[in-house]
């Protein structure tokens, strides 16, 4: 690899060849003109619900930092996703840098760094999902909705319309209802392919999708109240 | 074949107003805190619990009663975590428990809380479980309002403030010390331990952690006594679990049991066992972490004890079964490439043997592989063991070791047939392997 490539000039000598002059107009020229430190309120516009939001819930915890993911939900939900003028507003509320926000939403699958579609569709393909249909069921979300199935089995991808985000996700805990998908922060499942093409056509007549499929309305696998083991009836009793 | 749950936890968990205060109350919730925090020393509610014998629900299984006596007496700032992050594969019973009893676990945060002395407790939720921290958030705000919660309990003057806090997506999250990072406000890698939470955890400070089932049964022990809880169970593992089951099963879903009954009664006795005509192949009995079992050991006792002398775990109670139709290399790959996209990247040995172990088994799947191979997979695995801040990479390792240990002729045909046939497409390319959680998008 040629030592010129790309390389600025003054790279090219070793640094201890430098003289303190020299050494500080290199550092000088490097150091970056976008890093920022605490923005303060004043100079951030912020909305004031989402200060509320951030400011409640900074208040709950006995250290203020605690508040980091909360802030980040809230940002979230208001922006669709982690936009960086949302982490700096964030950052003005807390009194924490945007970059240490930036690097908290960077280490979680649920937050989003990027712009993604306006319906958000997880669809589980961990191992039990997997062993019932869960890569089939991606595969079907994806034809229904427009979304490049290569770029949804890897962190995600978004419709041409902007419309669908469908993403592969970890086990979602609903391995009773597999193969599932999450969408719009809801669980519904056992799904088929008819299913998905179901969902996305709902999604896009302005309807709840899947009446029927939502794990909230579950009732217990062991179905209806079985007679008490005899120690435990004995102890209700007293 | 006809068996029947013991339910405990799960007593009247389909009926709605179970979610509700005054439901709740009605079948005798709020009961245990009363009389806790009324007439009890916080000493001898410890002591009931660690008579009792109730060991950690969440997967390690250790006594709680003894974990919280861990935790230094005085007068200081100390904390509960209730660990509701539940992403194991295979787990689902902490969802339905808070769910549809949320006060069970409320009460059960306030009940761990006066024992060791807590003022502040957190119940740290998963981020995938929004309609679960929505139903745990109106819960806790009934309690506050009823006086179950606050500066002041029942006039009683002691102080237990809950927050419930939502995670946003990363299993390693639900490693103890890497849990009490993310409720720091920072990106959730694990500590080195000692020191151990007890000593110095959340903001420095003394802290209980515990599994969402585990709090959920301290309402019964303190309303029944230990002795009787003891009743239920083997002397090893005594109580009640509520077990996940999926996979190939015909009825999928949480089921309380005794500890100790044959695993063989809930496979098929509760769940109703593979479709008709098929047959277990492999089992996990802890959740993803756990070890395989084979159909030769579906009769082994559930409980913490018999499982580990197998060489497996009982783990978070969770059983994933895989029928004859299941290729077990590619049960293999599935399992490892979740431990490789949840690993935080902290220790070299997990990031990269995850790593490296996903690329092996995709080339053993593929064909593209020769038997050392299977060698060099076994190597890292031990390699792995031990060698980190966490066991997230062992948990990894383990499975996979079992996997390729007990079902190696399997690996061995898998790899032959394939390079005679040539390469199989992957659903995923080695080359495009998603990131690991922790490294920047």
């Amino acid at each position: 690899m040629s030592a010129e490539f790309n390389q600025p000039p003054h790279l090219l000598r070793p640094t201890d060849e430098l003289t303190a002059e020299e050494r500080r107009e290199l550092i000088a020229s490097m150091r970056p003109t976008d890093a920022e430190g605490v923005p303060e309120l004043h100079e951030v516009d912020v909305p004031d619900e989402l200060r509320e939001e951030i400011e409640t819930a900074m208040s709950k915890y006995p250290q203020l930092r605690s508040a980091a993911i909360p802030a980040l939900w809230a940002v979230q939900r208001r922006y669709g996703w982690c936009t960086p003028e949302g982490i700096r507003q964030a950052a003005a509320v807390m009194g924490v840098t945007p970059a240490y926000l930036q690097s908290v939403a960077s280490f979680y699958d649920l937050f989003r760094t990027q712009p993604i579609g306006r319906r958000r569709v997880l669809v589980c393909t961990n191992i039990s999902c997997w062993l019932r249909g869960g890569d089939e069921l991606l595969r079907s979300f994806c034809e229904a909705a427009g979304v490049d199935h290569h770029e949804a089995g890897h962190g995600g991808g978004t419709s041409e319309d902007g419309e669908f985000f469908i993403s592969n996700f970890e086990c979602l805990g609903a391995c009773d209802i597999a193969p599932m998908a999450s969408i719009d922060e809801r669980y519904y499942g056992p799904l088929t392919g008819e299913d998905a093409l179901a969902a996305i056509e709902q999604l896009r007549a302005g309807q709840e999708p899947l009446p029927g499929k939502a794990m909230s309305e579950r009732p217990a696998a062991g179905g209806p109240e079985p007679d008490p083991d005899p120690r435990v009836a004995e102890a209700e009793q007293k | 074949m006809s068996v029947s749950e013991t339910r405990l936890l799960f007593r009247h968990i389909d009926d709605p107003e179970l979610a509700t205060i005054d439901g709740y109350k009605r079948y005798g919730g709020y009961r245990a805190l009363e009389r806790a925090f009324k007439e009890m020393d916080p000493e001898d509610l410890l002591n009931e619990f660690e008579e009792s014998g109730l060991r950690g629900r969440g997967g390690a299984g250790f006594p709680m009663g003894k974990k919280g006596s861990f935790l230094p007496r005085g007068d200081m700032e100390k904390y509960l975590a209730c660990n509701a992050d539940e992403s194991e594969p295979g787990a689902f019973k902490d969802r339905e428990l808070m769910l549809k009893n949320p006060h069970q676990l409320v009460e059960g945060c306030a009940l761990a809380s006066l024992a060791v002395g807590a003022t502040y407790a957190f119940i740290f939720i998963r981020g995938e479980y929004w309609e679960v921290a929505d139903v745990l958030d109106r819960a806790v705000a009934e309690a506050y309002e009823a006086g179950y919660l606050g500066k002041n309990i029942l006039g009683t003057g002691k102080r237990v403030e809950l927050v419930v806090h939502r995670g946003a997506g990363a299993y390693i999250c639900g490693e103890e010390t890497a849990l009490l990072d993310a409720l720091e406000g920072k990106r959730g890698n694990p500590r080195l331990k000692p020191p151990f939470p007890a000593i110095e955890g959340l903001y420095g400070g003394p802290t209980l952690i515990n599994n969402v089932e585990t709090l959920s049964n301290l309402r019964h022990i303190v309303l029944n006594g230990a002795e009787w809880y003891k009743g239920f169970g083997t002397e090893q593992s005594p109580g009640t679990k509520v077990v996940s089951v999926s996979g190939h099963v015909q009825r999928p879903g949480n089921y309380e049991i005794e500890l100790g009954i044959p695993a063989r009664d809930i496979i098929y006795g509760l769940a109703g066992g593979p479709p008709e005509g098929r047959r277990v192949k492999a089992w996990f009995p802890g959740g993803s972490s756990a070890p395989v079992l084979t159909e030769a050991e579906l009769d082994l006792p559930y409980s913490f004890e018999s499982l580990a002398e197998a060489g497996s775990m009982l783990g978070s109670g969770s059983i994933i079964v895989a029928d004859e139709t299941v290729s077990i290399p590619e049960l293999a790959l599935r399992t490892a490439r979740f431990y490789h996209h949840e690993s935080c990247g902290k220790c070299t040995p997990c990031r990269e043997g995850t790593n490296w172990t996903v690329k092996m088994l995709e080339r053993v799947v593929r064909g593209e592989a020769t038997p050392m191979d299977l060698d060099i997979i076994a190597g890292v695995q031990e390699n792995i063991i031990g060698n980190c801040l966490c066991v997230l990479g062992d948990s990894m390792a383990m499975p996979v070791g079992a996997m390729v240990r007990k079902f190696r002729h399997e690996f061995e045909e898998t790899i032959e047939r394939a390079r005679e046939s040539g390469p199989a497409p992957l659903d995923q390319s080695p080359a495009d392997l998603p990131l690991t959680a922790g490294v920047a998008q």
